[in-house]
């Protein structure tokens, strides 16, 4: 969860997670904001995957450095990476190659604490010319958030995406999380505009604004204040404990969530214009 | 501080820009003396113009609309990779005398006693672009003798030890912090002391850094900012945020 790295987070299946009390997970992102944070505390993590885990705008993550810290509330097994050598493990994991070779991460110790990563050398360089091998990563479920799909998983993603079409393609379920539904033929007007197959896709959700408190372009704004709240009350295991309860499990569902948000989140969402230019795709 | 950092941005440079600070530092350069430099940010980004708002993170409505290119992070940070980026622009929690940067964990990682929040697109900026900018605050126990873990490679050891890794160009080329300008010099490519700013002595620095630290042969002071470096401060970071 994260693909995009700080926007188009799928913050409402956070909650669920945390809702249905999933254990055992391993969250895999290059950068998810607060949201692994979140999971961590609620104890639904085992293993992160990833290249950055705190609160961007905020600094540290609580839980994330209780649980390497101290083993609160359960210990974690961290697995580093860069960035650009989690995309390109993605990649391989997209397209069917074991493992990729990249030269970013030589000279980081990502290379000695992530014991999957092996060193090699370039077998067509004359040189002894290093390179580190990354293995192919392919995560079991993908949720992305998009600004609309049809009900057949056909979707329009706009704005930075990150690894979205990496991690998704390498993902065996893909699930979609839609800000708006619309009829096919919007989609079929821009195909340009798809990221990830649709026929690709397991299930399509309508979740209005299931990226807050994370923003969403030419739809929801970043919620700045909610993260620095979250920073500031989730300081303490028991500042979480109730951060977690008054957000997250004392509401049933994400409807309730958007409900206690009320007004604060409709001052969030984007009513100004900034279309872009028309392509013509008709054929004669 | 930001302004220093503005000014190691040259005009027409591509940079590669990281969270926080660099951000605002890449804005107050546009402004003033690179008005064409192009701005790249990881998660898929590039600009000529700086964001209309202020950004908290990379990824904010304004960093995108009018953008130059919106598209995925490994398309971008392939630039980079493929040795088309003239700087980067990273900040760091924990640096020591060659450069190298933890921002992953303080201690043993297996059983860190304290686990920062990781590396980000950091390790990847600092290992691929020609030059490395490093922005951060100057206190003891950030500017360490040896860094628990180099999450993102200076010069490793000194000497040609980042060319032996596999890292064949690039590298910190300065430091700037809240009280003076650091520079790789002499053989070992060591951080040197090059500059401190005004209001802070050489000794004040010596002190708050955790070693030996010496100075290039002409240290002097910064150059204070001008009006029109200040101007441009304000206009990037109206509400303060990323300067206090």
């Amino acid at each position: 969860m994260g693909a995009a790295l700080e926007n188009a987070i799928p913050f409402a299946v956070t909650h669920e997670l945390i809702r249905q009390r999933f254990q055992n997970l391993n969250m895999v992102a290059p950068i998810s904001d607060i949201s692994t944070d979140m999971l961590i505390g609620a104890g639904c993590v085992k293993t992160v995957t990833g290249a950055w885990v705190g609160n961007v705008s905020g600094g540290m993550g609580h839980n994330y450095r209780r649980a390497a810290e101290k083993g609160i509330p359960n210990t974690i097994t961290i697995n580093d990476y860069s960035n650009f050598s989690i995309g390109m493990a993605f990649f391989a994991g997209a397209y069917g190659l074991p493992y990729i070779p990249v030269k970013s991460i030589l000279g980081s110790d990502i290379t000695k604490s992530n014991s999957s990563i092996k060193m090699a050398t370039n077998p067509f360089s004359d040189e002894h010319e290093p390179v580190a091998l990354v293995p192919a990563l392919k995560p079991d479920i993908a949720f992305l958030v998009v600004q609309r799909s049809d009900r057949f998983g056909n979707s329009h993603i706009w704005g930075s995406t990150g690894l979205t079409q990496e991690a998704s393609i390498a993902a065996e379920k893909i699930i979609v999380l839609a800000d708006e539904i619309v009829e096919p033929e919007v989609i079929a007007s821009d195909p340009g505009r798809v990221l990830i197959p649709g026929f690709g896709v397991n299930a399509v959700c309508h979740v209005p604004a299931a990226c807050h408190p994370s923003p969403l372009i030419g739809r929801w704004k970043r919620d700045n204040d909610f993260f620095h709240d979250y920073h500031k009350e989730t300081r303490d295991r028991a500042g979480f404990e109730n951060w977690c309860d008054q957000w997250i499990r004392h509401l049933p569902d994400h409807e309730a969530y958007r409900t206690k948000l009320g007004d604060r989140l409709e001052t969030l969402r984007i009513i100004g214009d900034a279309p872009s230019a028309p392509a013509n795709y008709a054929a004669e | 501080m930001i302004i220093a950092a503005a000014r190691e941005i040259n005009d027409y440079e591509r940079i590669f820009v990281g969270m926080r600070l660099p951000i605002t530092a890449y804005g107050v350069a546009r402004l003033t003396h690179a008005p064409n430099a192009v701005g790249l940010f990881e998660s898929g980004v590039s600009r000529y113009e700086p964001a209309k708002d202020m950004l908290y993170t990379m990824c904010d409505g304004p960093n995108q609309l009018g953008a130059a290119w919106t598209t995925g992070l490994i398309q971008i940070m392939g630039l980079l990779s493929g040795g088309r980026v003239h700087a980067g622009f990273i900040g760091g929690a924990e640096i020591d005398r060659y450069g190298n940067i933890n921002t992953s964990y303080i201690g043993d990682f297996d059983n860190p006693d304290v686990k920062l929040p990781g590396s980000g697109g950091a390790p990847d900026i600092a290992s691929m672009a020609e030059r490395l900018i490093i922005i951060m605050n100057h206190e003891k126990r950030r500017l360490v003798e040896k860094v628990d873990y180099i999450t993102s490679p200076g010069f490793l050891g000194g000497g040609n030890e980042r060319k032996m890794a596999g890292l064949s160009g690039g590298g910190p080329a300065v430091v700037i912090t809240d009280r003076a300008i650091l520079r790789p010099y002499g053989p070992k490519n060591e951080l040197h002391l090059a500059a401190y700013h005004p209001n802070h002595t050489v000794q004040e620095i010596l002190k708050n850094t955790g070693w030996d630290l010496k100075s290039i042969p002409d240290v002097h002071e910064t150059a204070s900012p001008t009006k029109i470096e200040l101007e441009a401060l304000h206009q990037i970071d109206k509400d303060g945020f990323w300067r206090n």
